[in-house]
Formats: structure tokens, sequence, C-alpha cells
């Protein structure tokens, strides 16, 4: 066999995708659970381009390079966020970020 | 030699992405981020994609995680506190994530039958050249939409974390 099974490519990206959900799902630190999101947006990126090898198109690629932009500037927004709860509330815990449960 | 690389880099990937979720300190889970986005970067190049390659190495490893380890720095964060799961997710957790994952690798093996084997270099359309031809032709307007959006991030973030002003 000469060449890896797209497939291969596939389950790798849900895998990735499912790691991240439950790094999202389960870590109380504000930090991790955001590099969790990171790591299901790149999974999805290993798709786009997967898919984009099997239809030999380039719009895969395209569709990538922008999930790739915002996840940037989600990072810098989200990062801003962070800075902002940790200056008010001295924790980076989010169950102790609960203002709008009570 | 594709399935090797792939492999040696998939379980690379796979590895480090455990080790973001399980690691407790913020700074070890950054470090396994960016050898996850490292391996990808390399599957990027076995499926022909050079220019999302290079991008993934520059944007993610480079700009991204420098700002994700900047903030960590930054706030030092400590470990994360252990709490205590009910002894039903401590036993079952880890069964019932393999059994999933099972079963979503049995229905896309099912629903993509494995025709195509990826080759690599028998895709040569993701160089800069084409990706950039794509992107200022068929998708002008979005990429102009998405300078702004990164506009008003730069500006959001500024706002959000600069000083009070008395």
């Amino acid at each position: 066999m000469n060449g890896v099974p797209l497939t291969w490519y596939l389950i790798l990206s849900a895998v990735l995708f499912s790691l991240g959900i439950a790094g999202f799902l389960f870590r109380k630190n504000i930090i991790t659970v955001f590099m969790s999101i990171e790591l299901m947006l790149n999974g999805v990126n290993l798709s786009f381009v997967a898919f984009s090898y099997q239809l030999k198109q380039v719009n895969g690629h395209i569709f990538a390079f922008f999930v790739m932009v915002v996840a940037a500037a989600e990072a810098a927004v989200g990062l801003a966020i962070i800075l902002t709860v940790f200056k008010n509330r001295a924790t980076l815990n989010i169950d102790e970020v609960n203002s709008m449960k009570n | 030699m594709d399935v090797i690389l792939f492999l040696i880099f998939a379980i690379i990937a796979v590895v480090c992405g455990i080790n973001v979720v399980v690691q407790t300190h913020p700074i070890s889970s950054a470090l396994s981020l960016i050898g996850v986005m490292g391996s990808l970067a390399v599957l990027y190049l076995l499926l022909g994609a050079e220019f999302i390659a290079m991008a993934q190495v520059i944007v993610y490893a480079g700009a991204v995680m420098v700002l994700f380890i900047f903030v960590i720095m930054l706030l030092n964060a400590g470990t994360e506190a252990k709490r205590g799961r009910s002894f039903v997710a401590q036993l079952l957790g880890m069964p019932l994530l393999v059994a999933f994952l099972a079963l979503v690798s049995y229905f896309i093996q099912r629903s993509f039958p494995a025709t195509t084997l990826v080759q690599f270099g028998a895709f040569k359309s993701g160089t800069a050249q084409n990706v950039g031809r794509a992107l200022f032709t068929q998708y002008l307007l979005p990429f102009e939409v998405t300078s702004v959006l990164i506009l008003i991030a730069l500006v959001g973030a500024i706002v959000l974390a600069r000083k009070e002003l008395e």
C-alpha cells in the first residue's frame, strides 16, 4: 500500500476534536479551556485540508486559512477578556466566575 | 514512507492532544498544544497544503501560542486544584471515551470507503500562488471582511486590556 487512506486523516481529525471537547468540558482553568477550543479548531482544519485533497480543489485551504485568521482574532480578544476577569476577580477558575448564575 | 510519516506525526499529535487535556499546569498544556500544531503542519505538508502548513507554523505555533504563553506568564497561573470526581466517572470515563472514538472511527470508515489514497506530491495546487489566486479573485470579499474583523478584534483587545484612566 503506497499512500495513506483519507479516512485516517478524518479519524485523526475526529480524535483531536473529541479531545478538545473533553478539555473544554472538564477543565477548570479558563486558559486551558481556551486552549481546548484551539485544539478543536485545529481538528476541523485538518478535515478541511483532507477534503480539499480528495476534491482536488484549493477551496478547503481557503476555509482553513479563514479559520486560522478568526482563531487568531478570537485568541486576542479572549485573552484580553481573561486579563480583565483576572483583574476584577483575581481568579482563573471558571467555577468562581458565576455572577450571571446567581 | 507516507504511512510511516503519517503514523509518527499522528501519534505525536494525539499524545500531545491528550497531554493538553490531562496536564494540570497551563504552561504544560500550552507546550503540548505547540506539539499538536507542529505535527499537524507536517500532516498538511503530506496533504500537499504548503501554504497552510507554513501559515500553521507562523500564525498558530508562532503568534497565537506566544500570546497564550505570554498571558500565562503574566497572570502567574498556577496548577489547577484537583477536583474530586465521582466514582462512576472515574471508572467509566476512559472506556466510554474509547468506545465513542471507536464508534466515530467506524462510521467514518463506513461513510468514506478507502478509495482515495493520500500520496505526497499528488496534489500540487496548495502552493501560495494558487491559494493567493483563489483568495484574491473568488474569495476577495470574505478576505476584505476578515481584515475588518481583525481591526475590530485589535481595537477590542486594546480597549479590554488597557488600564482604566482616572
